[in-house]
């Protein structure tokens, strides 16, 4: 153990434990910006100086580990002034249109202003004399050079825990900034629009882009029949926006805001989320029939999922070759978005052309997949407008709705009805436990062999997850599989992605079916989430997410009732020649800028 | 305060058998060539001073089986180019300094770090480095050199930062701790010299720390290559032993109407005549790594700020924000205060932010910004606002 003295308070902390995290022990908050729970030390934004006795200079607090008889002090006059210049500082460079601004009240920036910077300010504004742009070339988020403060969040995550690296610092001095390769526009580069920069960036410079006029004007256009879906992540994190502390679900609650918001119908991605399991589950156990009956040779394994937009555009950029192992199935929310101007219009009579379709997702990718042209298998936009868990709490404060004391609600029918497996698709290894739950019974005829239905080695938090299922006891149709070991992977984050296809690639690890969503956790960590995140906040909503389920009456998805009618009067089976036309989508190879 | 005066002396240049002197360093033991740089007093000829013998004896001290010497040679210091001078003509006692720094510290593998504007040097280096190889080789001791090309980024001279350009990343220097004698180039210790003080280095080796502390003064001791240049009737490089005034210096090189000295280059210090008889040129005084610019009273000490601001305002690496945005406020400062924009009070408040920068910013770029600054301002304020 290291002894130091931080404010003349003794702390004893691990070796490597940094004065920053020393100082949090003992309830002495240093503030600071370029730091993030998620990202390697970057000490560059200067905001967490701290005077150390006998040190020539101030130290960077996130960046120098304690040592034995430091002496610390967090609040000198010295320290005081220094920080005060350098919030100035970064003040003279970012436009600051708070007012105007979609991330007022919610910026790290602003609030350091509000505790340091308040009055008048010395130094002489920048901005105008670079020449800063606006990138709105991706449908997901815009990129505005004037509002960022280099703090390389954005750079860190983007190769850290994404390792796509669309983004990284060029130029140095006071042209240095956060350039994708040779400037292209985002749209233009191997972005996958996870939207992971924008969870973390401190300040305005990176958003979404929002569509909530757009879904405003058609709730308030009498011609218009408006359905909203929610995908399962969203509901376990919403709560955080409107004042409640992460981990706590508000499903009920949220689908009356909704309702109260004016959506014609409130319905449900869970519902989609079982039907990809009965595609999804049924393409596996097709391309295993004919791999290892048959002898097909053209048969790619193992199988990506593909429900993380994300994930799919990386592999579109970084490893097409694979391209023949992503699952056909389009998401959730395509699949909805295709049924609702469909199946849902004829149910329910009304003219698809009139239908606005919205969702809300915890991802910024989702807004990307929903203007895919592949995207339009109903004749129409399948999916209108996508809406992050973010921009979904802006309209409920906007609509004046006292969301803590809304009555719980229930979702519409038809589209509406859900099962567990479908909710736990908002967390990592999710996709993978439904999958199992419903294979594995349509396979042997018995419920999967895990206690209450809870496939614990697919859970949790670690990166690369592995496990091999033996398959015994088949039931006729399925004999080929009697012995069989199913060896499935999962990974979360596009960095641990990365991994696994290299592995596969190399031959290093050979696998089955294999489940990956482009961030972090999952979808309860995807970009469209509340801000801030981190690892505690996202094993919060993780929790939520299995408590959800345990709490279902419905757990397997091809239980789902409204799965079994709409087989049975609109798609005939799983992979029939209409589930196709609606529900299986192909993939583009793009480049790798 | 001890004042040697002015003192021509020819040590760095002067032909050794370098055979010899190499043959007597790999004699000696480790500790050894640590204790002989300890007592010779060397410290870093790149300009920050550092005392070679600590620097040697931390790396020395670390388990790590591998470990590097690497030679700093990207002198991008406006108004320094003795190191040019020194590879161009004995870069075979760089090479030395090297091997010796080598067995001192425990490392088989030495880098020179050249700077990109020097690359016309290298085919000549080449020459001198395969002879220098094949003689290590015949003395039976195994120790082999690379050269690594910058590319004309400042900060890339700044320890860390060269490391990082080295190991192929963008040159940002890195936090500290880790110094680089604990973890140094590709995360291995490190002992990064200037090449002034790896061929000072085998001076000592040659004549002994005794003979060495002859010369200079308590605080700096030894000789020192200047380089030369402004206004003078002698621009050029000169070895000058350590412990003389300003005053001293300027009779020998001034032209007779030297109103300001800049001591160790942008990042340095502005000396004002009055100032001259009472500063030493040397870490008791004003420190350089070598660069000297004179000069006289037809220049206008605004446009020598505006220029070096200028200069800082390009070459911050632009990592940390009091360096990247400290620097474009002083420029723009200034240029507002001599346009009458602002008020000449507005100085005051540009001081206090160069203070900010010397105890705020990550590396010794954007702490040294403000050494320039405020001497010039602080002696020449009324050509700055008039």
């Amino acid at each position: 153990m290291i002894n130091l003295l931080i404010n003349d308070q003794k702390v004893s902390v691990q070796e490597g434990t940094t004065v920053l995290a020393a100082a949090k022990m003992l309830k002495i908050n240093i503030p600071t910006l370029c730091n993030h729970d998620d990202l390697c030390v970057a000490g560059n934004c200067r905001v967490c100086i701290v005077e150390q006795k006998g040190a020539r200079t101030l130290i960077a607090s996130c960046a120098t580990p304690a040592a034995e008889g430091m002496e610390i002090h967090t609040n000198t006059l010295k320290v005081r002034n220094a920080r005060k210049h350098i919030v100035e500082l970064l003040l003279s460079e970012h436009r600051s249109d708070c007012t105007k601004c979609y991330k007022n009240q919610n910026c790290e920036l602003q609030s350091l202003a509000n505790d340091f910077a308040f009055g008048d300010h010395v130094f002489l504004d920048l901005v105008e004399d670079h020449k800063y742009n606006i990138d709105r070339s991706s449908p997901s988020f815009t990129k505005d050079d004037s509002k960022c403060i280099r703090c390389q969040r954005c750079v860190r995550t983007c190769s850290e825990l994404q390792s796509v690296s669309a983004i990284a610092v060029s130029n140095k001095g006071a042209h240095q900034k956060i350039s994708s390769f040779h400037d292209r526009p985002m749209s233009q580069v191997v972005c996958t629009n996870c939207g992971q920069c924008v969870n973390r960036c401190p300040t305005g410079a990176l958003v979404e882009k929002t569509y909530i006029d757009q879904v405003w004007d058609a709730i308030y256009d009498p011609e218009k029949h408006v359905v909203v879906q929610t995908a399962p992540a969203v509901r376990v994190a919403l709560g955080e926006d409107l004042g409640y502390d992460p981990g706590e679900r508000v499903t009920g609650k949220m689908v009356n805001a909704l309702k109260q918001l004016g959506f014609n119908s409130v319905l449900d991605t869970d519902f989609s989320a079982d039907l990809t399991i009965m595609e999804e589950g049924t393409e596996l156990l097709v391309r295993l029939k004919k791999a290892l009956v048959d002898g097909d040779t053209k048969i790619s394994l193992p199988m990506f999922t593909s429900c993380s937009p994300g994930w799919i555009k990386f592999v579109e950029h970084k490893f097409p070759e694979f391209l023949p192992n992503l699952s056909t199935c389009k998401s959730p929310q395509q699949m909805f978005g295709a049924l609702a101007k469909t199946y849902y219009a004829k149910k329910r009579n009304i003219d698809p052309s009139k239908i606005v379709s919205v969702s809300i997702m915890p991802c910024t990718a989702k807004k990307f997949e929903a203007d895919r042209p592949e995207m339009r298998a109903s004749g129409f936009k399948d999916v209108d407008y996508v809406l992050t868990t973010r921009e979904l709490a802006v309209m409920i404060k906007q609509a004046g709705i006292d969301f803590r004391n809304l009555e719980e609600a229930n979702y519409d029918s038809v589209m509406g009805e859900s099962t567990g497996a479908a909710v736990i698709f908002g967390a990592t290894g999710g996709v993978m436990e439904a999958a199992l739950r419903t294979a594995y019974e349509i396979v042997t005829g018995r419920e999967v062999p895990f206690g209450n239905l809870n496939i614990i080695p697919v859970r949790g938090m670690e990166g690369v997850k592995e496990a091999t299922i033996k398959i015994e006891g088949c039931v006729e149709a399925w004999k080929f599989l009697e012995g069989a070991e199913l060896k499935i992977a999962i990974a979360h984050g596009l960095v641990n992605a990365n991994k696994i296809m290299k592995m596969v690639r190399d031959g290093e690890a050979s696998y089955h079916f294999v489940e990956i969503m482009g961030c972090p956790g999952g979808c309860i960590g995807g970009g469209g989430q509340p801000i801030p995140t981190n690892l505690a906040i996202r094993q919060k909503r993780m929790k939520a997410i299995y408590s959800e389920d345990e709490h279902m009456v419905l757990r397997k998805s091809h239980l789902n009732p409204e799965v079994i009618a709409i087989y049975k009067e609109f798609l005939d089976q799983p992979n029939s020649h209409k589930s196709h036309e609606l529900l299986h989508t192909h993939y583009t190879e793009r480049e790798n800028y | 305060m001890e004042n040697k005066g002015l003192n021509k002396v020819d040590l760095i240049f002067e032909k050794i058998d370098n055979r010899e002197v190499l043959d007597k360093g790999f004699r000696m033991s480790r500790d050894e060539i640590i204790q002989e740089m300890l007592d010779s007093g060397l410290k870093g000829r790149g300009g920050a001073g550092f005392p070679t013998g600590m620097k040697w004896k931390f790396t020395a001290a670390e388990k790590c089986p591998d470990k590097y010497i690497v030679c700093n040679a990207d002198e991008g210091e406006p108004g320094t180019f003795k190191d040019r001078e020194i590879l161009d003509r004995v870069s075979n006692k760089v090479h030395g300094g090297m091997a010796i720094a080598g067995k001192a510290i425990g490392a088989k593998k030495g880098i020179v770090y050249l700077r990109g504007e020097y690359r016309y040097l290298l085919p000549k280096l080449m020459i001198e480095l395969d002879a220098f190889h094949k003689m290590i080789k015949e003395i039976g001791y195994d120790f082999n050199i690379e050269y690594r090309m910058g590319s004309g980024a400042y900060i890339c001279g700044e320890e860390s930062a060269l490391f990082e350009s080295i190991e192929g990343f963008r040159g940002e220097p890195r936090n500290k701790p880790p110094y680089p004698t604990v973890s140094g180039v590709f995360g291995k210790p490190t002992s990064i010299n200037n090449v002034e003080t790896l061929v000072t280095a085998m001076m000592i080796i040659q004549h002994g720390a005794k003979n060495f502390i002859q010369y200079g003064t308590k605080d700096s001791r030894g000789s020192k290559v200047f380089s030369i240049s402004g206004d003078t009737p002698t621009p050029g490089i000169f070895e000058l032993e350590l412990g003389m005034t300003v005053q001293q210096f300027v009779n020998e090189f001034g032209d007779g109407d030297t109103k300001a000295v800049q001591v160790g280059g942008a990042s340095g210090f502005c000396v004002p005549r009055k100032k001259f008889a009472e500063t030493i040129i040397g870490f008791e005084g004003v420190p350089t790594g070598g660069s000297m610019k004179l000069f006289n009273s037809s220049r206008s000490m605004y446009n020598v700020l505006h220029n070096y601001l200028d200069f800082f305002t390009e070459e911050s690496c632009g990592q940390c924000t009091p360096c990247r945005v400290g620097c474009q406020q002083l420029l723009k400062g200034v240029e507002k205060v001599k346009k009458g924009e602002a008020k000449s009070t507005y100085l005051i408040e540009l001081m206090k932010l160069a203070d900010t920068m010397k105890i705020a910013a990550k590396c010794g770029l954007g702490q040294s910004v403000g050494n320039a600054f405020k001497s010039i301002v602080g002696n020449f304020k009324e050509e700055i606002i008039y």
